[in-house]
């Protein structure tokens, strides 16, 4: 087991240079207009002039320095400060994650409760009208943008019934309650758009796991169906499932960008979006680096936990 | 064989292929219909629409569905059913142009990496890794803060995201595809390399390359929505599906809720209908991709 985990973190170095090179290059992107239009739109009049931007961005050093002492700055914790607000990214992101972070995994615990039964249900009852519609709902919630199903629940029920989702934004050490009445909706429309793709795997596995010949020795054995379906194949079928979380990690993060927006979340896919319409560069290519190294770090705790889950894999 | 014939033949190979898909897979001829009807509005919105582009009539502001606008009318006394069918044009030129372009750099980058291997290829592939593990969103949000919002922007980024991400698929069956008796009999007999991608690799990836496109098409179409309904996406006026269902529009359709429908029913459908078309497509072309 030792040697998977070092063996898996190995493998994860050269993905992390490359992720912190895309997110470098894109700081270098940034190209010289876009100094003179952030100075002509802010207005700043004393103190913050091209050289301090420059300086800001570390614009004004050779190519592969700037690389070198980006990534120094990174490891000792120092991702810039906000061009604007004066504050570091760093004290921003601390404020904005777990917000994000709350809401993602709300999201899939909604996901997995209503992707695992129906995806269960659906490859038990193949090809019946029951598992015709669980797959149609799927292939729906495919389709349907979240943003347009966050739309129409502020829509529809504001017109009806003079009912709108709470938008007012609570800590959840504050007031438990508050908070979640908060989160619940869009944790629940981002967890139908994520539930369409696990329900799809779901019933793949489990399909291919029923059959399996142990599957056919339980139920040969007399074991009663249920027993077979939760403890003989569920197990199974759960390894490659796990997987899948990792896989969506990036859905999740993207997802929750949007509706952030809808539902006044200030989560980190708020903070993007202001630093983005701000022109706040420290502060996207900030938030661009830690969900870019959290996916990473997502997928390796997965990956590490199917090693866990599943002895084969480890060799 | 005469040069009339070619296409005459091109043509009935594909309307045979598609009265194949009508009887086996119904479901997934339907969204192929959907999808052409799609693209009939979009080609042609200019002639369909009853109304200008931007035509505003203050005095027909937030009227509700009705014989004259079937769609009803927004804040500006725009009919919504032209703007929905110039939103229509809007997708599927930018739609197309970027699954096209993400398709080329797919195939340009999966066979070289698929083919040729080694040290190169591993490098890539780890830059692939780094590449897919940003959220489309997220990255495309980055991307266009510093480029700024425009169609040629949009297309050119969108066909980047996935061409690169699609690259991983072409390279699998390139892989495979090297390793046959067919390819290394062409090498052995001394074939030039060229001779072998585009006479050996290419014509046996394309079934792939067909449903790789057609579902980047849905892909890029719900991307570009997403963008514009956050307000990066191609700037207004121009009327987009995600702008039409955005912040902005959201104020008003407290007082006309049938704003909200139409631009996210015609997304939903669209992107619904590519989809199993795609899934369909995937499954008559090629067996071994299913379920993936």
């Amino acid at each position: 087991m030792h040697t998977f985990i070092i063996r898996r973190i190995l493998a994860l170095l050269p993905t992390l240079i490359f992720t912190s090179i895309i997110v470098f290059a894109s700081i270098r992107l940034i190209p010289g207009d876009v100094i003179d239009l952030m100075l002509a739109q802010n207005d700043i009049s004393t103190g913050n002039d091209r050289a301090v931007i420059e300086a800001a961005l570390g614009l004004d050093k050779p190519i592969y320095m700037q690389y070198f002492l980006w990534v120094g700055d990174i490891l000792q914790g120092d991702l810039g400060r906000s061009l604007w607000q004066n504050t570091p990214v760093t004290e921003q992101l601390a404020l904005t994650l777990p917000i994000t972070f709350e809401l993602g995994a709300l999201a899939l615990i909604v996901a997995l409760s209503v992707a695992i039964p129906i995806g269960i249900y659906s490859a038990m009852k193949q090809d019946t009208m029951g598992d015709y519609i669980a797959r149609s709902f799927s292939l729906l919630m495919l389709a349907i943008p979240s943003f347009w199903l966050g739309t129409l629940v502020m829509v529809f029920p504001s017109v009806w019934w003079r009912w709108a989702p709470p938008l007012q934004y609570t800590p959840f050490l504050e007031d438990p309650l508050a908070n979640l009445a908060h989160m619940f909706v869009p944790a629940v429309l981002l967890g139908l758009s994520l539930s369409a793709v696990t329900m799809r795997m779901t019933r793949t596995m489990m399909l291919e796991v029923l059959r399996q010949d142990y599957i056919r020795t339980a139920r040969a054995k007399g074991l009663q169906e249920n027993i077979v379906v939760l403890r003989h194949a569920l197990r199974n079928c759960m390894i490659p499932v796990v997987t899948l979380i990792g896989l969506q990690a990036p859905l999740l993060i993207g997802g929750a960008v949007i509706l952030e927006q809808i539902f006044v979340v200030p989560g980190m896919g708020s903070l993007l979006l202001e630093a983005v319409f701000q022109r706040d560069y420290p502060v996207v290519t900030g938030v661009f680096l830690v969900v870019g190294v959290a996916i990473l770090l997502i997928n390796l705790v997965v990956d590490l936990t199917y090693g866990f889950l599943d002895p084969k894999v480890r060799h | 064989m005469s040069e009339m014939s070619a296409p005459y033949q091109q043509k009935s190979r594909f309307m045979a292929f598609h009265q194949r898909m009508a009887k086996s897979k119904p479901l997934g001829a339907f969204g192929g219909a959907v999808f052409a009807l799609f693209l009939i509005c979009g080609v042609f919105a200019d002639l369909l629409a009853p109304y200008g582009l931007n035509e505003t009539n203050m005095l027909e502001r937030l009227q509700s569905p009705s014989f004259l606008h079937i769609l009803g009318t927004d804040h500006l006394g725009r009919d919504v059913f032209s703007r929905i069918l110039f939103g229509a044009q809007l997708s599927v030129i930018v739609g197309f142009m970027a699954a096209g372009l993400a398709t080329v750099i797919s195939i340009v980058l999966g066979v070289v990496t698929g083919y040729f291997g080694g040290r190169t290829d591993m490098l890539i592939q780890r830059f692939v890794d780094a590449w897919m593990t940003f959220p489309d969103l997220v990255l495309l949000i980055v991307v266009i803060s510093i480029v700024g919002p425009g169609v040629t922007q949009i297309v050119v980024i969108l066909g980047c995201l996935y061409g690169i991400a699609g690259s991983r698929i072409i390279r699998g069956s390139v892989i495979g595809i090297r390793e046959n008796m067919y390819t290394h009999a062409a090498q052995s007999m001394g074939a030039r390399t060229i001779h072998i991608l585009w006479f050996h690799i290419l014509p046996n990836v394309m079934p792939i390359v067909i449903v790789l496109f057609t579902t980047r098409v849905g892909a890029v179409i719900l991307a570009e929505a997403g963008l514009s309904f956050l307000g990066l996406g191609v700037p207004p006026p121009a009327p987009t599906w995600g702008s039409m269902l955005s912040g902005t529009g959201r104020t008003y359709m407290y007082l006309g809720p049938w704003l909200a429908l139409a631009p996210g029913i015609c997304l939903t459908m669209v992107v619904y209908a590519i989809n199993v078309y795609g899934d369909a497509l995937r499954d008559l072309l090629d067996p071994r991709m299913r379920g993936s």
